[in-house]
């Protein structure tokens, strides 16, 4: 029991430390202003001379929540913060997520809507990349037609010949599995569950931030019971993001 | 006598003693000796994580009027990431159960929907823009950050046996209690298109709803 006892207070101490380790910086520019709020409109309430330190508690998109020696609290913009200097008295400076680490990312998601002979289209996916040029991806999408729902589950492999452009193409093949649900008013139709296969191109077009454009044009087959197999087109648009 | 010379003496060895010194102490300043070598290497200093609240995960509950249906009451959870002051991505969850149609209730024993079919649950992703961000003065010692914006996005609903297409249009109303907790006020549009009724509609199902979520 007191065992316990110490090990839950040591924790606890840990845990007070670790709240209260914050990092510190040094105003190098005459001043910089203090928001009320975490936003361009908030207004400025206060400024911090040249050579204080402040801490830095919070950060919500480029804005941080700054707490001035005497113990004003309020909010500064990145622009800012990078004209000060930490402790080793060098400038700071804030990881800035730009092409190159999008280059080189390793795991990325996305989500995706379009069109696939006339049904709306939403994709999910998340990809590995094993090079800058090879990388493999599962989807699952659903297409929601006037007679049918489908769900495709797809394993894709994709090849990025020139991943250092802005805009960059990419080939696709993947091969899946297609569940189609008829629609309830359809009378006597049986869900189905169908083998196909595709063929893709397409391209990544990076924004800003952590997050890029997909544009993709496919070319399905369905290998179903029917005499002759279905082939589909499909295109998607869509928002990717990576870490 | 004697001692005038010695004192003479002493004065001059003096002298030469002190200049000499003099000449020897200016030579070291021009070329300065290191005494001790310091092996000044500074140790790193250790910089701490900025805590980034950029996500937002919560619940809500309401009313959701299902077109022909009545209204019912509401559930769901929606995650947010905010990109930017400005602009931020949400996926929300949601589910209800419809009521009657005025139809089956007049007509006595008439059931358009089974049971399983009543249960509606959709699903969405949307893109919100904060237009109108500012404050709420509670009294004259608090301030709270508040903003509303507004919502679109499209994904998918579950209602009478089948997946719908839809559109969600909205606003809402987003009010920071502190730095990890927001309530929320919203109202949403949803349309899809439904052929149940004998023709093909587009429906609007309007829901209220109120919600808490947490920054992390």
């Amino acid at each position: 029991m007191p065992l316990i006892l110490i090990i839950l207070l040591s924790l606890c101490t840990g845990y007070a430390q670790a709240e209260n380790s914050y990092r510190k910086v040094q105003i190098a520019e005459p001043y910089i202003e203090l928001h009320t709020g975490p936003g361009r409109g908030y207004p400025v309430f206060h400024v911090i001379d040249r050579g204080e330190w402040i801490e830095i508690h919070k950060r919500k998109t480029d804005w941080f929540k700054i707490v001035a020696s005497n113990g004003i609290t309020g909010w500064a913009h990145q622009v800012q913060l990078e004209q000060t200097l930490n402790p080793e008295g060098k400038q700071t400076r804030f990881q800035q997520i730009d092409q190159d680490q999008f280059n080189k990312r390793k795991t990325e998601v996305g989500v995706l809507g379009g069109d696939m002979d006339g049904a709306q289209t939403m994709t999910l996916y998340a990809a590995y990349r094993f090079t800058q040029n090879l990388s493999t991806e599962i989807s699952f999408m659903q297409a929601v037609g006037n007679f049918s729902s489908n769900l495709i589950t797809n394993f894709n492999l994709l090849n990025q010949p020139f991943p250092d452009w802005r805009i960059s193409p990419y080939l696709a093949l993947g091969m899946g599995n297609i569940k189609t649900t008829p629609r309830s008013t359809l009378v006597l139709a049986k869900d189905r569950s169908d083998l196909l296969a595709h063929v893709g191109i397409g391209a990544y077009g990076y924004i800003s931030s952590r997050f890029a454009l997909r544009a993709e044009y496919n070319r399905y087959v369905v290998f179903s019971n029917n005499d002759d197999n279905e082939d589909i087109k499909e295109w998607k648009l869509g928002l990717v993001t990576f870490f | 006598m004697e001692t005038r010379t010695g004192h003479l003496f002493l004065g001059l060895m003096f002298f030469i003693n002190a200049s000499l010194m003099l000449s020897t102490a200016r030579a070291e300043s021009d070329t300065p000796m290191q005494v001790i070598n310091p092996s000044l290497k500074r140790e790193p200093v250790k910089q701490a994580r900025i805590d980034t609240e950029n996500f937002e995960l919560g619940v809500y509950v309401g009313k959701l009027s299902i077109e022909d249906f009545g209204s019912s009451s509401v559930s769901g959870a929606r995650l947010a990431y905010h990109f930017s002051e400005d602009f931020f991505a949400e996926a929300s969850y949601g589910q209800a159960t419809a009521g009657s149609t005025s139809f089956e209730r007049l007509s006595g024993s008439v059931q358009l929907l089974t049971d399983a079919e009543r249960e509606l649950s959709y699903y969405n992703i949307s893109f919100g823009f904060n237009v109108l961000p500012g404050e709420a003065f509670a009294g004259s010692g608090r301030a709270f950050h508040t903003a509303l914006y507004l919502l679109a996005g499209t994904g998918s609903t579950k209602f009478a046996g089948d997946d719908r297409h839809t559109l969600n249009l909205g606003f809402g109303y987003r009010f920071i209690f502190n730095d990890w907790l927001a309530g929320h006020l919203d109202a949403r549009d949803y349309i899809f298109d439904i052929d149940l009724l004998g023709s093909n509609k587009t429906s609007h199902n309007l829901e209220v709803s109120t919600g808490l979520t947490l920054f992390f």
